[in-house]
């Protein structure tokens, strides 16, 4: 099956900026697939590359098999895309903005049964005659990814679908998503909270200064950090034999990272010696947010 | 909209979107304009209705109403692509565009085409107000449609290449005010070039305007400054080079896809 992005040896350059270094990447038919990184890591410029809003500087890309240049109108026909901007037409209402977007993808009454379907699923049916001017900032999120989804791409890419948006509309919207992946759309999503990322995707690539530094199963990336994560919450200080360990800290609240279980008995004959009392303790698994520091820290 | 196939389906509702973007806003598109040539013709015509005869046998107030129609065409047809793209540029709502399969060729001729309806529907408007108080002859039609169509249309492109070089809307005002409205108040819309200084009527046959008002106007009275199969031939020969450039920056993505 082809894969429904690949991108081969891509590099993009904004005058002296080098903003994507050589990245490889192939993600398939019907993967929930997570784009993170820092902010200035490059998954704008790479999402943009694939919509078509910028031009690699060299390499290739192509979605569901077609060149993103050289085939535009095809790769085009199989993306949409929910630009991290709260853009908006203010002249036309949100089922008209709708019709238009289907429309020039060449789809006409046919398809308003499916746009009846993205209102009502993105819960925006009584806001269906309202002008896109006058929707709250949540509603014009909601828009936004139905106007991405009006011509039923195969796949959906989210640039920060969540970002200020309440957890109402993300929990409709990530209902919605699973339930289109489950249907067979590939999903590529970009967001700064990790723990969506974790609870949804499937796979992740870790960006860094126009580089993947990571790439695998979000499994597999969890199971790299050994250990688990003890959280304290202390009467005083930590005491400096203990300062090596720390994850992050927000006082009186401590994160230490353990490489094996057997570390609590240190920890607390530590903090037994320094006389520093424990008001509450708790043993967690690491999750991808300790990943994601790790790796762009580390490397 | 059954007949229209799905190939042309894509080009159709952009160019359906663009004529009701400004449809929506008529009493400023449509309205507006209108009340503004007519009153430059209520003042105009008040004062140099009687005393001044530019053809013989055509007072003033009827030579003005080609000119200000043909003028308010161009000016409109210019403004309908080029604050469409300069506000959806400045909004950002121009990557739903750009996000589409839609190709260069049909972006250029969606907003073409929905400029020069523009520009045709306000010079309807002011002159079926116009004849409503004034005798206005018609004596070559096909003249006054060519004219009106291929003017809105070099307009129409001159308002794509203006929106797309444009990145604030003072810029765009800059270019409004400094290259469209000298243009077209010195083209000839309030006099015939005949009555300016030699070196003055040298100076406007350099003018694209001029040649539109000129063969407008020989539309309807028969008569003109120059011939209007030259001036049709600039016209179209101006519409024509404009089309190339504007396509040929679509086609680079000038200022549009990085």
């Amino acid at each position: 099956m082809l894969p429904a992005i690949k991108l081969t040896q891509v590099h993009k350059h904004f005058g002296a900026l080098h903003a994507l270094k050589g990245v490889d990447l192939s993600i398939e038919q019907g993967e929930f697939f997570a784009l993170l990184g820092p902010n200035g890591a490059g998954k704008s410029t790479l999402i943009n590359l694939m919509a078509g809003l910028l031009r690699p500087t060299s390499g290739s890309l192509s979605v569901m098999g077609f060149d993103v240049v050289n085939q535009y109108q095809q790769a085009r026909h199989a993306l949409g895309v929910v630009p991290q901007e709260l853009v908006f037409d203010p002249f036309f209402n949100v089922r008209e903005m709708l019709r238009f977007q289907a429309g020039y993808f060449g789809r006409g009454a046919e398809n308003d049964a499916w746009i009846d379907e993205v209102i009502e699923c993105l819960g925006l049916s009584d806001k269906a005659h309202t002008n896109m001017r006058r929707l709250s900032g949540g509603m014009k999120r909601r828009a936004l990814i139905a106007q991405a989804l009006a011509h039923k791409p195969p796949v959906i890419v989210l640039d920060e679908p969540t970002a200020g948006v309440d957890v109402e509309l993300r929990h409709t919207l990530w209902e919605f998503i699973k339930r289109l992946n489950k249907e067979g759309h590939t999903i590529i999503l970009t967001t700064h909270y990790l723990e969506e990322a974790e609870e949804l995707c499937s796979r992740v690539a870790l960006l860094k200064q126009g580089e993947v530094i990571a790439l695998d199963t979000t499994k597999n990336l969890l199971a790299s950090i050994p250990g688990k994560n003890l959280r304290l919450r202390l009467s005083g200080q930590l005491p400096a034999s203990l300062s090596g360990m720390v994850r992050h800290q927000e006082k009186p609240e401590y994160m230490l990272a353990l490489n094996e279980i057997g570390q609590v008995e240190f920890v607390l004959s530590e903090l037994r010696n320094a006389g520093v009392a424990i008001e509450d303790m708790q043993l967690i698994e690491p999750d991808l947010e300790d990943v994601f520091v790790d790796l762009v820290t580390r490397k | 909209m059954s007949l229209i196939n799905q190939r042309l389906r894509g080009p159709w509702t952009l160019f359906k979107k663009e004529i009701l973007r400004f449809w929506r806003v008529s009493f400023q598109t449509v309205a507006a304009p209108v009340m503004t040539a007519l009153l430059y013709l209520l003042i105009f015509s008040h004062v140099l209705g009687t005393k001044v005869e530019v053809y013989p046998g055509v007072p003033y107030t009827v030579f003005l109403i080609p000119g200000l129609i043909m003028m308010s065409v161009l000016q409109n047809a210019f403004a309908n692509s080029s604050s469409s793209l300069i506000q959806s540029k400045v909004m950002g709502n121009i990557i739903f565009v750009l996000l589409t399969p839609l190709t260069y060729i049909e972006f250029f001729l969606a907003f073409l085409l929905a400029s020069i309806v523009r520009g045709l529907v306000v010079g309807t408007v002011i002159y079926l107000t116009a004849i409503c108080f004034i005798d206005l002859p018609i004596t070559h039609p096909m003249f006054i449609f060519a004219f009106a169509f291929f003017g809105s249309g070099m307009l129409g492109t001159f308002g794509i290449i203006a929106g797309l070089w444009a990145e604030k809307f003072d810029q765009m005002a800059a270019f409004q005010n400094f290259v469209i409205m000298p243009l077209s108040f010195l083209s000839g819309v309030f006099y015939s070039i005949h009555s300016l200084p030699p070196v003055w009527q040298k100076v406007s046959h350099f003018n694209p305007f001029f040649y539109m008002i000129d063969g407008f106007r020989y539309g309807f009275f028969g008569q003109g400054d120059i011939s209007p199969w030259f001036s049709l031939s600039v016209v179209i020969g101006f519409f024509v080079a404009l089309s190339i450039l504007t396509i040929g920056m679509l086609k680079a993505g000038y200022k549009l896809r990085g």
